[in-house]
């Protein structure tokens, strides 16, 4: 590690696709799909490594769900190949690809109780009887269902339905297992549960795990790495933190989390500093840009400073006044009008329990942020 | 969970049932148990009104099961319950062969041309039943449309008419859309990700239709052959005109008892029997299915 601050905070060790040795354990290249005449995907080229945890994010209809499909064998690429392990997988049928996907529905088999669910793939591999209930017993414990293997499946809460869906699809041990919005049945607190429970057993078993979610957080919490996708493209690939602190464009910037925009002209660029000229004021903010070109900075919410007082003159100022707020405990989310009907969003850290003076609706405050916490976007 | 329902949505149900099925069934009832006479109508006994309570009571001790004994003691009425029996189970059997395949292939069909064959089998139902059953005495019949075709291109020719087989015959082709839809309804109905978590965890599809398509329609199955089953065990027209004498069935034998005989008791008993028989595939049936939804 140099001595360079990492984004977000977050020291990073595991990181395959950093080297330029590793062999990807699934590799997209080129792939295109449409049905009848829209596109869903469009020219994806990917690459998932071993033991990662990979989450395709995007709003509904961007492609990502037939995506995943592609690699599962439910629909076949137009265009460009997949690779698993360097085969091309193409010609194999869902049945012989050593990938297994637990679906959204869970699509568990009503006629078949918990641990005959759970057995049904081992079965096909032909397992030995001894080895397939042993088996099922280590799944079911794996997921804390060890007692209801007799279950049947409709006397199952969702909670634990969506449980037995993952020991089934885990359980004959696939190459890279495909999860399509695991969690969107699941109410919230269950939800953030799981996410973590996932992610400590994908862990525990070194598995690789791909997930498809149209849930900002949820992507960012499981995932190594997200790749967001638009319109059946792939905007970008990387680290939560690199998505959310250094998005590629304003489309990433929005998807993921809160951001305030700030348009203007670059009036110049040099020493890794960007001086622009908007409708809102003079900014300046870390990168580099073509002088002269449009460009946008983009500032999340809870890196904009509240002051109640008027700062001393100079860039990175807006002014304004509190239209609403919202307190949500840990932090206050407010909305400032500055003007010209533009409202942005600052967030600020409920650190003390009491504060002097705090503020209130029609109050009048400055916005400022440091150069740091601003990033320039071409696009 | 069960909401608490109130009773009243019931009254509908229960007073068309005690009209036109408990009340008639109560007057066969009766009537299986009185002795035939000769007198307008030919059965005895017969209330006496004017006697108050005690006719009424006269009237129940005279009541007697005489007509069920004779029932075991000829050999006709065992064969033509057999025989109905019989002819019911085959024809259910190819119901199931011919209605699943047809079913199935609808449940697969687009949106459009699904609905569309939907359709097409329950247009039968808009001819008369009776005109489709003549219409098969005109294909099958010794010079009919069969034997038309079959001569111009050089085969036997086949006569059929009059026998099971065209009994059999005329029972798949009118009880088929009763075998289809229950079944259709059955096979739309299921989840499409179900084949695919199948096909994913290692099944072919041939093996995924075995695995999981099949076992989840089975109750559609058992549903059509029920609505097969029971009206073609009592099938009266179809055995009448295409079975000529040949063919024993019990809706012939009630007829003939009725009609030709004036044995009113004996149609009754018969009748009796034919219902208690077919009550136990229902009552099967029913705790399958509380068995199923728990």
């Amino acid at each position: 590690m140099n001595g360079r601050p990492q984004i977000g905070g977050v020291r990073e060790t595991f990181a395959p696709w950093d080297d330029p040795g590793a062999r990807p354990l699934v590799r997209f290249e080129g792939v295109s799909k449409a049905f009848g005449e829209t596109a869903a995907v469009r020219g994806v080229d990917l690459a998932i490594y071993e033991r990662e945890f990979f989450a395709l994010l995007g709003p509904s209809g961007c492609g990502k769900t037939t995506l995943m499909r592609m690699l599962a064998g439910f629909e076949q690429p137009d265009a460009g190949r997949i690779l698993l392990e360097d085969r091309d997988i193409q010609a194999e049928p869902p049945h012989r690809r050593p990938v297994h996907m637990m679906f959204q529905s869970y699509a568990l088999f009503p006629h078949l109780n918990v641990a005959q669910n759970v057995a049904f793939g081992l079965k096909r591999q032909g397992l030995p009887k001894a080895e397939i209930a042993g088996r099922v017993d280590e799944m079911l414990t794996l997921v804390r269902l060890q007692d209801h293997g007799r279950r049947r499946i409709d006397q199952l809460s969702g909670g634990q339905r969506q449980r037995v869906a993952l020991a089934r699809a885990l359980a004959p041990r696939p190459r890279i297992l495909l999860l399509d919005e695991p969690m969107a049945a699941l109410d919230k607190k269950l939800r953030e549960e799981t996410q973590f429970e996932l992610m400590a057993l994908q862990q525990r078993l070194g598995m690789t795990f791909m997930i498809v979610t149209h849930d900002q957080d949820e992507a960012m919490v499981v995932a190594d790495r997200i790749a967001v996708m638009r319109e059946g493209e792939i905007v970008q690939v990387g680290r939560p933190a690199e998505v959310y602190e250094s998005p590629a464009d304003r489309y990433v910037a929005g998807f993921i989390g809160d951001i305030n925009l700030f348009e203007g002209r670059v009036e110049t660029s040099g020493d890794g500093l960007v001086r622009l000229a908007s409708a809102e004021g003079l900014f300046v903010a870390e990168g580099a840009a073509p002088v002269g070109a449009t460009a946008w900075l983009a500032v999340r919410p809870e890196k904009m400073v509240v002051h109640s007082e008027p700062p001393p003159a100079g860039p990175n100022v807006v002014a304004g006044r509190i239209l609403d707020y919202g307190y949500l405990g840990d932090w206050t989310t407010y909305l400032v009008d500055v003007g010209a009907g533009r409202t942005l969003r600052a967030a600020r850290a409920n650190a003390t329990r009491t504060v002097d003076r705090p503020l209130g609706c029609d109050d009048p405050v400055w916005l400022t942020f440091a150069p740091s916490s601003a990033v320039v976007l071409d696009r | 969970m069960r909401r608490e329902r109130s009773g009243l949505a019931a009254i509908v149900p229960l007073l068309w049932l005690a009209i036109f099925f408990a009340f008639p069934f109560l007057l066969v009832a009766k009537l299986s148990l009185s002795d035939t006479a000769l007198a307008m109508p030919p059965y005895a006994p017969r209330i006496d009104w004017s006697q108050g309570l005690a006719g009424v009571r006269a009237f129940l001790a005279a009541l007697d099961g005489e007509t069920y004994a004779r029932l075991t003691q000829d050999r006709l009425y065992l064969d033509a319950y057999l025989s109905s029996l019989r002819l019911a189970a085959i024809g259910t059997a190819l119901l199931l062969l011919i209605g699943y395949p047809i079913a199935y292939g609808i449940s697969r069909c687009p949106d459009g041309v699904r609905r569309a064959l939907v359709m097409a089998v329950v247009l039968p139902f808009w001819t008369s039943f009776l005109i489709r059953i003549y219409a098969w005495i005109a294909i099958l019949k010794p010079a009919g449309l069969l034997n038309t075709v079959l001569g111009a291109v050089g085969l036997p020719a086949i006569n059929i008419l009059n026998t099971e087989a065209a009994v059999i015959l005329g029972l798949v082709y009118a009880y088929l859309p009763f075998m289809v839809l229950p079944l259709y309804a059955v096979l739309d109905r299921q989840d499409e990700s179900l084949i695919e978590a199948a096909q994913d965890l290692g099944c072919t599809p041939v093996s995924a239709f075995w695995r999981v398509t099949f076992p989840l329609s089975l109750r559609g199955a058992a549903a059509g052959a029920l609505l097969c089953f029971i009206p073609m065990a009592g099938e009266f027209v179809i055995p009448d005109l295409l079975g000529g004498s040949e063919t024993l069935m019990l809706g012939k034998v009630i007829w003939t008892e009725f009609f030709a005989n004036r044995d009113w008791p004996a149609a009754s008993a018969v009748a009796i029997v034919l219902l208690a028989t077919l009550t136990v595939p229902i009552v099967l049936f029913e705790r399958e299915q509380r068995k199923v939804v728990g």
